[in-house]
């Protein structure tokens, strides 16, 4: 019964694209350990999420539908999550490394007295379970081992792929008798609504940094990722001068992304940037500063003025019919 | 209000990080120390809750004696005292829960305010870990924090956008970017901070068996990315663009 439980996250009912490669990665690690991968499904309203969940190459779906599971709280998933992974004897219990995985599964850890890793790269066996993880802001990888039976991991999901579409696995209902805190309250989600992609699923990205100067400036990006049908990012000093929202922010302490095509404007490249964005397939850094580290990752480099050749890109693709 | 803030020592992040030949861990000799970043606006937020509604102010610190450092640091940005819990070994974020849980069943603090991550290990753990620990609900990426009637709103970033949570205190909050502006210490808060207690424990003080979940095997660099080349004209990028890394 050394089963994998991976935590579905879901927004809007729908499934997040996290899980389907939380659940590739799941399949590997299940591969080594000779169980299944079961997805757990916590919520209200949740069956279209179930039936994606159940498609998404897993064996089995576990849900509960529940007013307690309406909104997304650490307190009453922690405990339902630790519940379900001892009832099905899980001995790998995953999600993605995104805002819900980190704030989650410390708790469900710390609830099964499990260790835990954080954005898991890889797994493999070699006379016991290792697992890949970056720190130092991806400067170093180190390999480690949970020397406890049920082991807790986030998924850095850029590293997975997700399966193909598999026929409808079953799905069964389950009761953890969690009743709900009275120690804390969701209030609200305020959405950015965007018609551009998600950045952790964007196939091409256009980000900005401090060296626009305005968050006007960021128009010209915006231009440059909707001609693109791409999503639009920011470097961390970008964020903290204002010129552009947390939720775009790319790098150690934001989000990491591995687009095909990752335009990086008027980003210097500090060490903290790279480490979100350097998994990209291809780079195209344009700054004035011949010297900045961000042309030691790019595959092509424009040293020039971002405000002359970032609409006269738009215009010339524009031109062609991209 | 009592208010308990942490605080890590960590490699200086404007630091290249070079990792020792036989991959047991990164050189350490040369290498310059400060504060966790993230745990500087836990530090002034904790300053700022007291300017607002009075109280103490207690800095903790997990690891090795070198941490009074920090420690100091937080004293001088305006904390009261200090705790370091002195260790040398190589801590996972759950034996650092496990400890600064016995703290704060010692200290009995309102509100715990943390760095969300740390920016050596990356975990982004400790404060979730401690939270489920001694029971007590969780506001993790807070970017604004206020506290009224024994409640703390949070407002928090979160995939998406953000979202508001309200937590009952005593409970934890870990601190993202946008949180505040962590002060600098002045000149005679440098000079007071001397004279503030610090204490020091050990885990076998508190009863905590520091002994890690997680174990490191090996560190290696990853794989560098070779620079790539230099083009002219916004003509000449479309072009390899289109028929080089037939990406567009």
């Amino acid at each position: 019964m050394a089963n994998v439980l991976v935590v579905a996250e879901h927004l809007n009912g729908q499934l997040r694209k996290v899980t389907n490669a939380t659940v590739a990665f799941a399949k590997q690690a299940a591969g080594l350990t000779g169980g299944q991968v079961h997805v757990l499904v916590l919520g209200s309203g949740i069956g279209g999420v179930v039936e994606e969940a159940a498609k998404s190459g897993a064996d089995k779906v576990l849900f509960e539908d529940s007013a307690v599971f309406t909104n997304y709280l650490a307190e009453n998933h922690g405990p339902a999550v630790a519940k379900v992974a001892q009832d099905i004897g899980a001995t790998i219990v995953c999600a993605a490394s995104s805002t819900f995985g980190k704030d989650l599964l410390p708790a469900v850890a710390a609830h099964l007295s499990a260790g835990m890793v954080s954005d898991a790269t890889k797994v493999w066996d070699d006379g016991g379970l290792k697992f890949m993880r970056p720190l130092w802001a991806g400067n170093v990888l180190t390999t480690v081992e949970v020397t406890t039976p049920v082991k807790v991991i986030t998924v850095r999901t850029t590293e997975f792929d997700a399966l193909p579409e598999s026929g409808p696995a079953p799905s069964e209902a389950v009761a953890t008798g969690v009743g709900g805190t009275d120690a804390a309250e969701f209030v609200n989600f305020d959405q950015v609504k965007s018609e551009r992609p998600e950045l952790t699923d964007a196939d091409v990205i256009v980000a900005g940094g401090r060296g626009l100067k305005s968050a006007e400036n960021f128009g010209m990006i915006m231009e440059l990722a909707d001609l693109l049908s791409g999503a639009v990012g920011a470097s961390r000093a970008a964020v903290d001068s204002g010129y552009a929202p947390n939720d775009w922010q790319i790098g150690q302490t934001g989000k990491v992304v591995a687009p095909n095509l990752y335009f990086a404007v008027a980003i210097s490249g500090a060490i903290q940037h790279l480490a979100g964005m350097k998994g990209s397939k291809t780079i195209v850094a344009i700054n004035t500063n011949a010297e900045a580290p961000i042309f030691q990752v790019a595959d092509y480099g424009l040293v020039a003025d971002a405000f002359a050749v970032v609409p006269e890109l738009t215009e010339k693709l524009k031109a062609l019919g991209v | 209000m009592k208010i308990l803030t942490t605080v890590k020592r960590v490699t200086d992040p404007d630091m290249k990080v070079k990792i020792k030949p036989d991959g047991t861990g990164i050189v350490t000799d040369g290498v310059e120390y400060k504060m966790n970043s993230f745990d500087e606006y836990g530090v002034e937020e904790a300053i700022v809750l007291k300017q607002n509604h009075g109280g103490e102010v207690v800095v903790v610190s997990v690891g090795p004696s070198a941490s009074t450092k920090e420690i100091r640091t937080a004293l001088a940005m305006g904390a009261d005292r200090g705790i370091l819990v002195e260790t040398d070994a190589e801590l996972d974020s759950d034996a650092v829960a496990r400890v600064l849980a016995e703290v704060v069943k010692k200290e009995q603090p309102d509100i715990i305010v943390m760095g969300k991550q740390a920016v050596d290990s990356d975990r982004n753990q400790a404060g979730q870990m401690l939270a489920a620990y001694l029971g007590y609900p969780q506001a993790t990426f807070a970017y604004s924090l206020e506290v009224a009637d024994g409640w703390a709103t949070v407002g928090r970033e979160v995939d998406g956008g953000t979202s508001t949570k309200r937590i009952k205190l005593p409970g934890i909050v870990t601190a993202d970017l946008r949180l505040n502006e962590p002060r600098y210490a002045s000149l005679p808060g440098i000079m007071k901070a001397k004279r503030k207690p610090l204490e020091t424990m050990t885990p076998d003080d508190l009863g905590v068996d520091v002994t890690s979940k997680v174990r490191v095997i090996k560190y290696e660099a990853p794989e560098e990315r070779q620079a790539g080349r230099i083009v002219e004209t916004v003509d000449e990028l479309i072009e390899v663009l289109r028929n080089e890394a037939k990406a567009i």
